[in-house]
């Protein structure tokens, strides 16, 4: 695998790292953030954040024609003891407060939403068992808003998990208080027709931890904006993804860390397999680093792993950096081919085919896998590996 | 006793948009227990005698048979070659990221044996291979191949030769890279093999060093694509006094 970037401060000089002026991940997008879709023109295509997905297949999420129907998602929370589970109206102040919409879907589902979801964990709660957001499509058109939110030094793990059928633009916001602790898993299991479009704002308190999984395996399309930006000094952020992209499906995951606070971390690591004709995933990964973020310590990584002819990656890391006193900033992006070289190595000894393809898999996700640490999820991952991998042997 | 019979194999490859035949005939018997050396002039066709018998796509056989106690080996797939009792430690060990070498290992070994090996004597078996070939344990750990140093790979080989116990194993090019403790430790890994008696073994190298550890029973000079001469133990001499030049001479594209 050839690494495509790769440039790690400290050990380079100060002449190989490009600094911006002003903010050109800002200045890429067609129009500034907003919570009005109004102020969103209708796509065509060819813009910088759209270039890369099928419109056409976003179901009219994009130019205001889907219109939201009653049977479109249905939501069933369990959450353990301590926690306060909400539904609440679009006025609720608690709504919006990780972050703006960025682009006209996301805007949409701001707009369109009639209902929010507010889950609340108290300052110094610490459970023991993960909260389970159940997001089950029933067939129809959705748009929603989920809040999570944990007061200073609360920790907790979240599951959010799609499955079903549905044309679905939600955002997720989630709000850490100091010292906080979060764990999101948030598994696209989707059903082979569903368009999930969703933007997800982290906002990280000062010395808290937020740690995400974003597992998408099924959909038509999915087109997922992480987003992370830091409300104090000496925040973490672990953004961590996994897809499994399979002929004909669009998986799109466009992250944003935002270091635009002193002394805070992040450490993105996105693995993708894909095979099939007309597969197609797009990783975007965007880090800003301002101008008063001193000390800010960032690396991005994304992997694909490309298993048959036809399928395609769009692999796109971003780094831009305001200022030079960081201790760290790098980023890398790879693709490589199982091949043929390695099947017949495996197959020498004695190992059929299917089953090294399989352990190939299994082993480039395992390093993401085994972090998860909901045991249910990691067992469920790697079964759904392994059926993604029958079903194209 | 497992037998391996080569007869007028005659294989080609694919080279910039040419046919071109690399095995022009070979002739060969190996049985259990005994070890061959081929030997051979770089381009002769020792590695694609090799690969081929392994059953590499890239390699198109279009005349002659293979039978591994009258089975024909030719009509097996690469698995089922190596589940029959075949075996070949590779020149070049190819890097397979995200495997690790204990999972590899015991993931051959249940497909080779037909059933998981019973873990705890599974673990100690691994470990003692190991330590004869002078291995780390944390080695196992690391993926297969991958930043394994030449004699890593090579001692990984024999390693997978060991455990796997193959009725035949084709050794290409072991000795190649390998300083002289390396080429010893390896040596003594496949002479420890050797002795169960239990392996035929065909060793192909391009320089007569490695013989000085293993002792071969039959020695084949390999030139133009067909083995050229046969003998025992002495014609390893001949060829380390006098070189590949009178079969090389006339014919041969090296």
């Amino acid at each position: 695998m050839a690494e495509a970037q790769n440039i790690p401060v400290g050990s380079t000089t100060a002449g190989q790292i490009a600094v911006a002026a002003e903010s050109t991940v800002a200045t890429r997008m067609s129009a500034p953030p907003s919570f009005d879709v109004a102020d969103f023109p209708v796509p065509h295509g060819r813009e910088e954040e759209w270039r890369f997905t099928p419109l056409e297949r976003l179901r009219g999420l994009h130019d205001g024609t889907a219109v939201a129907t009653g049977d479109g998602v249905r939501i069933d929370i369990e959450a353990p003891e301590g926690v306060v589970v909400e539904t609440v109206g679009r006025d609720d102040a608690r709504l919006g407060k990780a972050g703006t919409p960025v682009d006209r879907v996301a805007a949409q589902a701001y707009s369109a939403f009639e209902k929010a979801g507010v889950v609340t964990v108290p300052k110094e709660t610490v459970l023991t068992e993960p909260i389970r957001i159940a997001v089950h499509g029933e067939g129809g058109v959705a748009y929603g808003h989920q809040v999570i939110e944990l007061g200073a030094f609360a920790e907790a793990v979240v599951v959010i998990d799609h499955t079903g059928d549905a044309v679905l633009a939600a955002n997720v916001d989630y709000v850490l208080g100091d010292g906080a602790k979060l764990t999101v898993v948030s598994v696209q299991d989707w059903d082979d027709k569903a368009v999930h479009v969703g933007q997800h704002n982290a906002l990280i308190g000062r010395d808290a931890t937020f740690k995400s999984f974003v597992v998408t395996f099924g959909g038509d399309l999915v087109r997922l904006h992480p987003r992370v930006s830091y409300a104090g000094t000496g925040g973490e952020a672990e953004l961590f993804g996994l897809y499994f992209t399979d002929a004909g499906q669009h998986q799109e995951h466009r992250l944003l860390v935002d270091h635009n606070v002193p002394h805070c971390k992040s450490n993105a690591v996105y693995k993708g397999a894909l095979q099939g004709e007309q597969a197609h995933a797009v990783w975007i990964g965007d880090v800003l680093i301002e101008a008063k973020a001193e000390g800010t310590d960032t690396y991005e990584m994304n992997r694909n792993l490309v298993l048959t002819d036809g399928a395609r990656v769009d692999s796109v890391p971003n780094l831009e950096i305001e200022t030079g006193e960081i201790v760290g900033a790098g980023h890398a992006s790879a693709t490589g081919r199982f091949d043929d070289e390695q099947l017949f190595y495996l197959m020498a000894r004695g190992i059929p085919a299917d089953e090294a393809r399989r352990l190939v898999v299994r082993g480039f996700f395992a390093e993401l896998v085994q972090q998860i640490a909901v045991a249910d999820i990691e067992e469920r991952l790697l079964v759904k590996i392994d059926e993604e991998l029958e079903a194209s042997v | 006793m497992a037998t391996l019979e080569i007869r007028d194999l005659h294989v080609t490859v694919e080279a910039d948009n040419a046919t071109k035949e690399i095995l022009k005939g070979v002739d060969l018997t190996v049985k259990q227990g005994e070890t061959h050396a081929i030997m051979g002039p770089n381009g002769s066709g020792k590695s694609t005698l090799a690969y081929s018998i392994a059953g590499h796509p890239k390699y198109t056989i279009t005349q002659g048979t293979v039978t591994l106690d009258g089975e024909d080996v030719l009509a097996m797939e690469v698995d089922e070659r190596a589940r029959a009792g075949m075996f070949l430690a590779m020149q070049y060990p190819v890097e397979v990221p995200g495997v690790s070498v204990s999972n590899f290992l015991r993931t051959s070994a249940t497909a080779i044996r037909g059933e998981a090996p019973k873990l705890r004597t599974w673990v100690k078996e691994v470990k003692e291979s190991m330590a004869a070939l002078q291995m780390d344990p944390a080695f196992a750990e690391r993926n297969v191949n991958e930043g394994f140093s030449g004699g890593e790979k090579k001692r990984h080989e024999i390693l997978q030769m060991e455990l796997l116990k193959p009725k035949i194993a084709i050794l290409d090019e072991t000795d190649s890279g390998l300083d002289v403790d390396a080429l010893r430790v390896v040596s003594e890994g496949v002479n420890r093999i050797r002795e169960t008696g239990e392996v035929g073994t065909l060793l192909i190298t391009h320089y007569t060093r490695i013989l000085r550890y293993i002792k071969p029973d039959f020695v084949h000079v390999f030139a133009n694509g067909r083995i050229a001469e046969s003998g025992g133990a002495e014609l390893a001499d001949k060829l380390e006094n006098e070189g590949y030049e009178a079969y090389v001479k006339g014919g041969a594209s090296a």
